[in-house]
């Protein structure tokens, strides 16, 4: 892709962060729902609060970035502002990076802050950063299977209900609240099925020493890094079969 | 090389033929209007000339450009104005042109500087601060347009620019339309309005489920009627008895009702006039008016289509019978 489409995909994303960033519907599952985890964590053990880092970090991103997709694809969708997109001289490539960059960024940002915040206040290893990197690949790959879920779907309550069906399995099975370790081997099957299982699990990894890993970490980011590239491929075959929905 | 160049272009949906092997030729600077009921297949030819949806066959070329096969160089040289004005409400009115401007390309320079140079050319100057979503729908409609312009176009779509519009606000739009094709920008329009194609275009194709009728000037159009002649006469309360009496007249070829007024397609004045004299002075009604009308677009439309007026606002192609009101 040439610079020229590039740009045009980051005037995209500057232009819906700018919009919806502060959208009702983001600040509510967003940055709303973290907070109310992160309550919930603490209430039920005050002294293991900080072993919950790793989910509630994986929690934010996932719920924050789709969240994002389903507010710039679906709303846009509704009010017929898809349209202008698709009519201007942008190739169908740096539509998806410049609609899925938006989700990306905002999981990333409220990821980071998270985990910032649980080192500061629980003394967790910064980790040389690496974090970071497992932060931004499941900020884009959450993105993305949001962007994928709102192109199905026709309404902005409908992409985040069918959003759900993907959200909540994955809050009970990727290690958030009970480790992967801890659950049946059918279970753990599933759970290998969930791209929310490799970023909690390297953060259990790089933030708690290990404790409830169930992968090695190599294996978490080879993960990790499959799961964003298979979900941008389909995505993007989705979206040059489909765009005529858009409209 | 023409402007805008369509060979057997068509569209399924489904089992519906929305477009049926549509062949156009625009000229560069023309003012061209597609004129059609609702549901004929305007929007669906527009989406397909500005690359928006892929024809089901055949090949649209906008300055000899395949728009299929190079749509990024195609969809550079036009500008649409939709039918919904979908500008961003969140945005100002200067943002949402200076964000047309980052997607068509202009250079960061020209972003505000080309922005306020429509805001100033349409005179929205001072709503340029203004969020898009609480302005008025002409005002919306105006802006919608400024945004089709931003990359300088040399040929502009517009799907019904006019309606749901208020008189005002549509008589200034077409004004700008007229201005703007002055200007030398080539003008596809759609339309349900016949007065308003007449107005507008140079030329106008007529389009009924999904096929084309025919393309002419609006006066080619009229002189197609041009050898029948129109009586139109106002009777207080016209009797079956007399609507019948009229109808099977042999001065009164045809009859319908045109508002208030009884309308006669008459093969001679003369005769008319005094055949209907007597037939109203038999039935005992008097005659509060009497004209000859020179037909109209829109008479050439109904005979070209055999779609009554009606028709053409209530969306249903409605077969005219036999010329019954």
């Amino acid at each position: 892709m040439n610079r020229a489409q590039l740009a045009r995909a980051w005037y995209i994303t500057a232009k819906d962060m700018r919009t919806y960033y502060l959208k009702a519907p983001l600040i509510s599952w967003g940055i709303l729902l973290p907070v109310v985890f992160l309550l919930a964590f603490y209430l039920r053990a005050p002294g293991d609060i900080a072993e919950a880092a790793p989910g509630l970090i994986g929690l934010t991103v996932l719920f924050g970035a789709t969240s994002v997709e389903a507010v710039v694809i679906s709303f846009e969708k509704r009010i017929g502002a898809m349209e202008r997109l698709v009519m201007a001289p942008v190739t169908v490539n740096a539509l998806l990076i410049g609609k899925t960059l938006s989700g990306a960024l905002f999981g990333l940002g409220t990821g980071t802050l998270v985990w910032l915040a649980s080192t500061l206040v629980w003394g967790l290893p910064l980790a040389a950063g690496i974090p970071l990197l497992i932060i931004l690949l499941g900020s884009v790959a959450f993105a993305l299977l949001g962007t994928l879920i709102s192109l199905a779907v026709r309404e902005v309550f409908d992409a985040m209900t069918v959003s759900n069906l993907f959200r909540f399995p994955m809050m009970f099975l990727s290690g958030v609240f009970v480790p992967v370790t801890a659950l049946t081997p059918v279970l753990q099957v599933i759970a290998s099925l969930l791209p929310l299982t490799y970023t909690v699990d390297a953060l259990r990894h790089l933030l708690l020493g290990g404790a409830g890993a169930f992968y090695p970490l190599w294996v978490d980011v080879a993960a990790s890094v499959v799961f964003a590239v298979v979900l941008y491929l389909w995505t993007l075959l989705l979206l040059q079969r489909r765009l005529e929905d858009l409209l | 090389m023409l402007a805008i160049e369509t060979k057997g272009l068509t569209r399924h949906y489904g089992a519906l033929v929305a477009v049926d092997h549509l062949d156009l030729a625009i000229q560069p600077g023309e003012l061209f209007a597609f004129l059609g009921p609702n549901g004929a297949g305007k929007t669906t030819t527009i989406r397909m000339l500005t690359g928006l949806i892929r024809p089901s066959e055949g090949t649209v070329r906008i300055n000899g450009i395949d728009i299929v096969r190079d749509p990024l160089a195609a969809k550079g040289r036009v500008g649409v104005v939709p039918q919904r004005s979908n500008l961003y409400g969140e945005l100002s009115a200067r943002d949402n042109l200076i964000f047309m401007a980052q997607l068509y390309g202009l250079p960061r320079a020209r972003w505000r500087a080309r922005a306020d140079e429509l805001l100033a050319q349409f005179g929205l100057m001072e709503k340029a601060d203004s969020l898009f979503a609480p302005l008025s729908g002409g005002t919306k409609r105006r802006l919608t347009i400024a945004a089709a312009l931003v990359h300088e176009p040399a040929i502009l779509f517009l799907d019904e620019p006019t309606t749901g519009l208020d008189v005002q606000s549509a008589r200034g739009l077409r004004k700008l339309v007229r201005e703007l094709n002055e200007g030398g920008v080539t003008i596809f329009l759609t339309t349900h309005l016949i007065a308003e194609a007449e107005q507008l275009a140079q030329r106008v194709a007529i389009i009924v489920k999904g096929r084309l009728i025919t393309v002419d000037t609006p006066a080619a159009l009229r002189a197609r009627v041009q050898g029948e002649n129109i009586l139109e006469l106002a009777v207080p309360e016209p009797t079956e008895g007399l609507l019948a009496a009229l109808k099977a007249s042999a001065a009164v070829a045809d009859l319908s009702r045109a508002g208030d007024m009884l309308r006669l397609t008459v093969p001679s004045v003369d005769a008319a006039v005094r055949e209907v004299t007597a037939i109203t002075q038999r039935a005992g009604v008097s005659i509060t008016a009497i004209r000859t009308v020179t037909p109209s677009l829109e008479d050439a439309f109904v005979q070209l289509t055999h779609l009554d007026r009606d028709a053409m606002q209530n969306g249903g192609p409605r077969r005219q019978e036999g010329g019954q009101p």
